[in-house]
């Protein structure tokens, strides 16, 4: 259904938007989060998604992630639409090509760095002794070599986070989609996070999209989208595209 | 996949090892009490059988009344049976080894100042050759105390210990309400029936004596015969129903007012009662197993809620729903199971304590210990599926979200 690793520099839009909204609700209780917006992200760019708390971006990353479908509009990712396919279909979808570092990092408790990182090879089906070596190079990659044995609760809150981009960067995905990454971390923690980010951007070619509040860190993207009452703010727009 | 899934439901059940304990008790309980009462009641019928085949498998047991009762059952209001009923059998009934007429009564027998209740049974030598049963001291009655109905008595071993202890009870005189008997000998110790009942608890006088010096009429209770070594005993079961229903003259078509029993029918009989008594134990621990099973799945639905969290990560990561559905439901499987293997161990012992104190061989049974295990497994996955589909469906949106 859905080939991995197709060649992740191919200059064809990654992502694109087309007039999606997204709608809670029916009749006169319907709460608009996202109001027929159109987006287009290519390959190998670092996009920062910005905007004030209800403005929609959450709910646009969550589509984005293929958790959430579309109210009306469609989403085409690699030329696949995403809204035509079944929640199995688009967690295969998102194993083959999505990273996720979330704000809270989610990582198993009681349960070591390297285990983390190998879960999504899990998933994957990858052998045992093939794991655990592509989670020490992972671990490696986020400057972590050393604490693989350690859990979450022996690490600290930027290192958790490490491990978190350890573990969405260890299936090689195509995207790292980022919530907050840098929302429970101080302002070294978050610099050490989104120079990592940027790394990862830059060497591999890994197309990044961040939601984040702070402009200190959305200056590290290549392109700032704002989203305000599910609109994106045109006149905002800054970077290498319009 | 599985293993990988297997291990992981090993590491979450670690992590919560009291928890996990306190869960598969009901289970452990369970399965411990269907293996302890199937073990102990397959022992119980085992010991009934070897016990009733020892007494040979050549007798028959004749009894006024209809259908099946079990020995010592209640008297039916049927004709009794006369002393001329066991002469007429023993004379026209071919391949018979002996034939002993049995009129029974409780007395309280006293020696000295000490007294003791059992039951007195008259009859004839033939008695003991029909039970197989040996002196162990003394003598049997002689033709000459069983015509004219002398006051002589041969004493169970339990009597004898109750009233004598270690004196010696030969060519003593013990009273039996009105009578008063020489003893003549002692017989071997039978120890405890299958019915749970001292086989030893008895003293035999002569019939006529019973009859006419204690009951005070010609009734006799039973008749008890052995047949010949190669006889068959259907055969003869056959011919004495025939005989006694010509004496007792019962039109054809009518039901018998007296009762045959063979061995064979004797053996079904009790074991029936031990397999009925086994069966319904065995459901009472079934419904224990399916308490557990409940502790399972409410445990299950704890663990489920408490990692939302993680339940959203993996989801989000890729994690298929069958995939999520499987953790859950093995580690509920593997939870139950533990505590099937635990419980079949644990019933093991138990049947095997429980084997020497009631004093009934203790039988394993693989084939209960299979189906427990089975049982365990199947009260896991049955259990266990609720809260896994329920891990398995949730929005991962939602669940990363759920604090």
């Amino acid at each position: 259904m859905i080939m991995e690793n197709s060649n992740p520099k191919s200059s064809e839009s990654m992502i694109e938007l087309q007039a999606v909204s997204k709608v809670y609700g029916t009749g006169s209780a319907a709460m608009y989060a996202l109001r027929g917006i159109s987006l287009r992200i290519d390959s190998g760019e670092f996009v920062a998604v910005m905007g004030p708390s209800g403005s929609g971006k959450s709910t646009c990353m969550n589509i984005l992630g293929c958790l959430d479908l579309p109210s009306a509009g469609t989403y085409c990712f690699k030329g696949i639409k995403v809204e035509k396919l079944t929640r199995d279909q688009r967690a295969v979808l998102r194993r083959s090509y999505l990273g996720f570092v979330f704000q809270g990092f989610n990582l198993l408790n009681r349960t070591s760095a390297r285990e983390n990182v190998e879960l999504p090879l899990i998933y994957r089906g990858i052998p045992v002794s093939v794991r655990r070596m592509q989670a020490l190079e992972a671990l490696d990659a986020v400057g972590l070599k050393g604490w693989e044995l350690h859990t979450p609760a022996e690490l600290s809150g930027g290192q958790q986070q490490r491990v978190a981009i350890a573990r969405a960067i260890v299936t090689k995905p195509q995207i790292l989609l980022a919530d907050e990454p840098t929302g429970n971390l101080d302002s070294a923690r978050s610099r050490e996070v989104m120079e990592l980010l940027t790394r990862f951007n830059r060497e591999r070619g890994i197309t990044i999209i961040m939601v984040t509040h702070e402009t200190d860190m959305a200056r590290y993207a290549g392109r700032q989208v704002h989203f305000i009452d599910g609109y994106i703010d045109n006149g905002h727009q800054q970077g290498e595209e319009a | 996949m599985f293993w990988e899934t297997f291990f992981l439901a090993l590491r979450e059940i670690r992590r919560n090892v009291l928890r996990s304990s306190l869960t598969i008790l009901g289970i452990v309980i369970g399965v411990a009490a269907v293996i302890t009462m199937v073990t102990l009641g397959n022992g119980a019928t085992a010991q009934v059988t070897a016990n009733i085949s020892s007494l040979g498998s050549n007798l028959l047991q004749v009894r006024p009344g209809q259908g099946q009762r079990g020995p010592g059952g209640t008297r039916s209001t049927a004709k009794n049976l006369e002393v001329d009923d066991a002469e007429v059998i023993s004379r026209e009934i071919s391949g018979l080894a002996a034939v002993a007429p049995v009129g029974s009564q409780g007395a309280q027998a006293i020696y000295s100042n000490l007294n003791w209740s059992t039951t007195i049974n008259g009859s004839t030598n033939a008695y003991l050759q029909v039970r197989n049963w040996r002196l162990k001291k003394g003598r049997e009655f002689t033709d000459g105390e069983l015509r004219s109905g002398r006051a002589v008595c041969i004493l169970g071993d339990t009597v004898r210990e109750k009233l004598f202890g270690g004196q010696n009870s030969l060519g003593e005189a013990i009273r039996m309400g009105k009578l008063t008997c020489r003893v003549i000998g002692v017989l071997e110790t039978k120890g405890q029936s299958s019915f749970g009942s001292d086989e030893d608890d008895l003293v035999i006088i002569p019939l006529r004596t019973l009859q006419r010096r204690m009951a005070g009429n010609k009734d006799i209770q039973q008749i008890l015969i052995s047949a010949k070594n190669g006889v068959s005993t259907t055969k003869v079961k056959e011919d004495i129903e025939r005989l006694m229903r010509e004496r007792r003259r019962i039109a054809t078509g009518k039901d018998d007012d007296f009762h045959v029993m063979d061995m064979q029918e004797i053996v079904t009989m009790l074991t029936g009662t031990t397999q009925v008594l086994t069966a319904l134990l065995g459901a009472v621990a079934a419904v224990s197993l399916l308490v557990g099973g409940i502790g399972i799945m409410n445990i299950m639905l704890v663990s489920v809620t408490e990692r939302t969290r993680e339940i959203g990560t993996r989801l989000a990561i890729g994690a298929l729903e069958q995939e999520v559905l499987m953790q859950f439901l093995v580690e509920a499987v593997v939870l139950s199971c533990f505590g099937g293997i635990t419980g079949i161990i644990f019933g093991l012992i138990t049947a095997q304590i429980g084997a020497r104190v009631l004093g009934v061989p203790f039988i394993f049974n693989p084939g209960i210990v299979f189906l427990a295990f089975l049982f365990s497994a199947a009260v896991g996955i049955v259990f266990g599926y609720f809260p896994a589909r329920k891990a398995a469906q949730m929005d991962p949106i939602e669940a990363l979200r759920y604090e």
